[in-house]
């Protein structure tokens, strides 16, 4: 393989020439890349620098210190000013990569040193306490594969050009691993008068929450690790509050501070955000848990299919407990089938199902919709405008449906 | 390996475990020995008895938590010392606050914090401050740790004081010359307030 003329003097360090001398190509197959701050780093080539070969004829790249993926692959969040968005109709199965995992933060990423990360938990506690990251990890772990979901997760579009990814691409799944903060509950010894709890963060926004105390001793987790290493600073590195199932800015990242309390604080995030007019002038608020949904994210714009077979795949997921059943419809909504849920179907948790189709060619719509455990069915968008006054906002999860064309072409309709 | 020699092993393994049963039991007369209920024989008191407390971290001190407890309840509950009034308040508006929130704090670009004139709203609905907050003690809250955004925490108390001051004045919650403090400020009834309830939805079919 030709290098291009100015990959040429990168290549570098013994490891590299001990291997061209055994195969002068292969040393093309990673370059040395020198950044601007004098530190090398190993870069895959571009996907037709490796296209022009014939793998079978040129020994392949050696092993490394991190996995790349294909430079063939490029899959990408979308960024907003406050917002990123997971790729969702990019994606298989359940586990969000992490780096594809959505963002939503207040006052930017902040840069934590893990050395000197501290959690106090104080207020209505028998003794206060602050815990540092190495304190945390000492305590018993729990790790559980559960979504996050920031509750301003629906857009619609009138021209029908908007990818899953654009309409619901704040959710994203991840295992999350830490300590129970039932344990540190314990440790403290919170008082059994505290009814609500403070989280806050320590990014510019110093994010805060109240949190009802029974959550804490239910499920929550003071998570350090996601799919098996450290949490992301996107997702709140060090250490994050991880409230299963309940809406994403509840989930406090970079978690400074607990402070048990008998009532809630009224914090700007749950007073004037994350509330949710209902009608009749009144305002939700407190409005945790995040309702089951699914959505279709194959086949779906900007996808085009073929007449003939289509696996019809899709996510579903509910903040209250275990998706029972996913049904797909193929006729816009006139009747109804099963579909098939990939095991494990786990509580709180994002689960795939497929449902295979023989299109006729004919125009037609196709949806999906979740039922729980609890027996709600995941409603059209008509349903929950009537059911709040006519308001959309926050907590919206309504059927998402996709029109295919004659030729086709696939495009989101609203239900 | 034989299969002579793996069942002697075999045996060899069974007599350490006895004695290892033996010797735990032993120790642990006094608790009730615990054992799994999959492996039966496998014992798990080293793992199954939990600790109220593991002893890990260290107490807070009353300094440490003042330097980070910065939250205001709606009774007024942590607020601080000082004031200001809707004057002094609308002077440090236009010089750190107007560029983003604009002159009125009706014209962005970014959040609107004063309902101003509800019919220019191109139908979209309008939430600021004089009609969506239920508490004033948020607007010090969240101005004290947030905001200006692009310097958030650099305000003094005496400057967020005036600041909340204006904001409320400007919303028509404030006369301009009330001096803003402790003891006013958690009394202020926002018109919202009653608005609020909490969550409604039941687990279950019910669309809410
Ligand atoms: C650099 C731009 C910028 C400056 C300067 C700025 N803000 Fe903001 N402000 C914002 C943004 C952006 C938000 C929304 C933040 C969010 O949603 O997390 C905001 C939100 C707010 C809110 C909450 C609005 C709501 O309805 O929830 C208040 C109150 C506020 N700012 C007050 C102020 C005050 C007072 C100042 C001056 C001291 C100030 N801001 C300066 C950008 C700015």
């Amino acid at each position: 393989m030709q290098l291009p003329d100015d990959k040429k003097d990168i290549i570098t360090t013994s490891k590299i020439s001990r291997r061209s001398l055994l195969a002068g190509a292969a040393a093309a197959s990673i370059v040395l890349v020198q950044t601007a701050s004098g530190k090398a780093f190993q870069a895959a080539l571009t996907a037709s620098e490796l296209a022009a070969d014939d793998p079978t004829k040129v020994p392949g790249v050696p092993p490394g210190t991190l996995g790349t993926r294909s430079p063939f692959e490029k899959p990408v969040k979308t960024p907003s000013d406050t917002s990123s968005r997971t790729p969702l109709q990019d994606l298989h199965g359940m586990i969000t990569p992490s780096d594809l995992h959505y963002e939503r933060h207040h006052g930017g990423v902040p840069s934590i040193d893990p050395a000197k990360y501290e959690l106090v938990i104080h207020g209505m506690v028998d003794k206060p306490m602050i815990f540092t990251l190495a304190d945390l990890k000492r305590f018993p772990s729990v790790s559980r594969i559960a979504f996050l979901e920031c509750s301003g997760n629906y857009r619609g579009s009138n021209d029908g050009k908007i990818k899953p990814q654009e309409i619901c691409g704040l959710t994203s799944q991840s295992e999350w691993t830490g300590v129970a903060l039932s344990t540190l509950f314990r440790e403290v010894g919170v008082n059994p008068k505290a009814s609500w709890f403070l989280a806050e963060g320590m990014d510019a926004a110093v994010m805060t929450r109240s949190v009802p105390v029974h959550k804490g001793w239910d499920d929550a987790i003071i998570a350090y690790a996601q799919n098996g290493e450290a949490i992301r600073p996107e997702q709140g590195y060090p250490a994050r509050l991880f409230l299963p199932g309940w809406e994403g800015n509840a989930n406090v990242k970079w978690l400074r501070r607990i402070e048990l309390a008998d009532e809630p604080f009224m914090t700007r995030e749950e007073t004037s955000k994350y509330t949710e007019a209902v009608g009749g002038g009144k305002i939700r608020q407190f409005s945790f848990t995040m309702d089951a949904r699914s959505i279709i994210t194959y086949p779906s714009y900007p996808a085009k299919v073929e007449k003939g077979w289509i696996e019809i795949r899709g996510i579903a997921w509910s903040g209250r407990g275990k998706v029972t059943r996913v049904e797909v419809s193929t006729d816009a909504g006139k009747t109804w089938q099963q579909a098939a849920l990939q095991q494990p179907v786990l509580d709180k948790a994002i689960i795939t199902f497929r449902y295979l189709w023989n299109w006729e060619g004919n125009p037609t719509e196709i949806m999906s919709r979740a039922v729980d455990e609890t027996g709600y069915v995941q409603p059209f968008l008509k349903q929950l405008l009537a059911a709040r006054g006519g308001n959309m906002g926050y907590h919206f999860n309504p059927v998402t449906a996709w029109y295919l064309q004659k030729d086709g072409l696939v495009s989101f309709k609203a239900t | 390996m034989s299969w002579l020699k793996a069942r002697s092993m075999l045996g060899s393994t069974i007599k350490f475990l006895g004695t290892a049963l033996m010797l735990v039991t032993a120790l642990h007369t006094a608790t009730s020995l615990k054992v799994s209920r999959q492996h039966p024989g496998v014992l798990l008191a080293d793992t199954l008895s939990q600790p109220v407390h593991y002893g890990f971290g260290r107490p807070a001190t009353a300094a440490e938590i003042a330097a980070l407890d910065i939250d205001v309840r709606p009774d007024g509950t942590g607020l601080p010392k000082g004031e200001g009034n809707a004057m002094e308040g609308k002077a440090i508006y236009i010089q750190k606050c107007a560029a983003c929130h604009g002159a009125t704090g009706t014209d962005g670009p970014n959040d609107r914090l004063v309902v101003g004139d509800t019919t220019k709203g191109g139908g979209r609905k309008i939430k600021a401050i004089g009609n969506y907050w239920p508490y004033a003690t948020t607007v010090f809250d969240y101005i004290r740790r947030a905001m200006p955004f692009n310097q958030p925490g650099s305000l003094t108390d005496d400057e967020v004081y005036s600041l909340t001051a204006y904001l409320l004045n400007a919303n028509g919650l404030l006369p301009v010359d009330t001096k803003l403090n402790a003891k006013n400020l958690p009394k202020i009834k926002m018109p919202a307030r009653d608005k609020f309830i909490p969550d409604d939805r039941k687990d279950g079919p019910e669309i809410r």
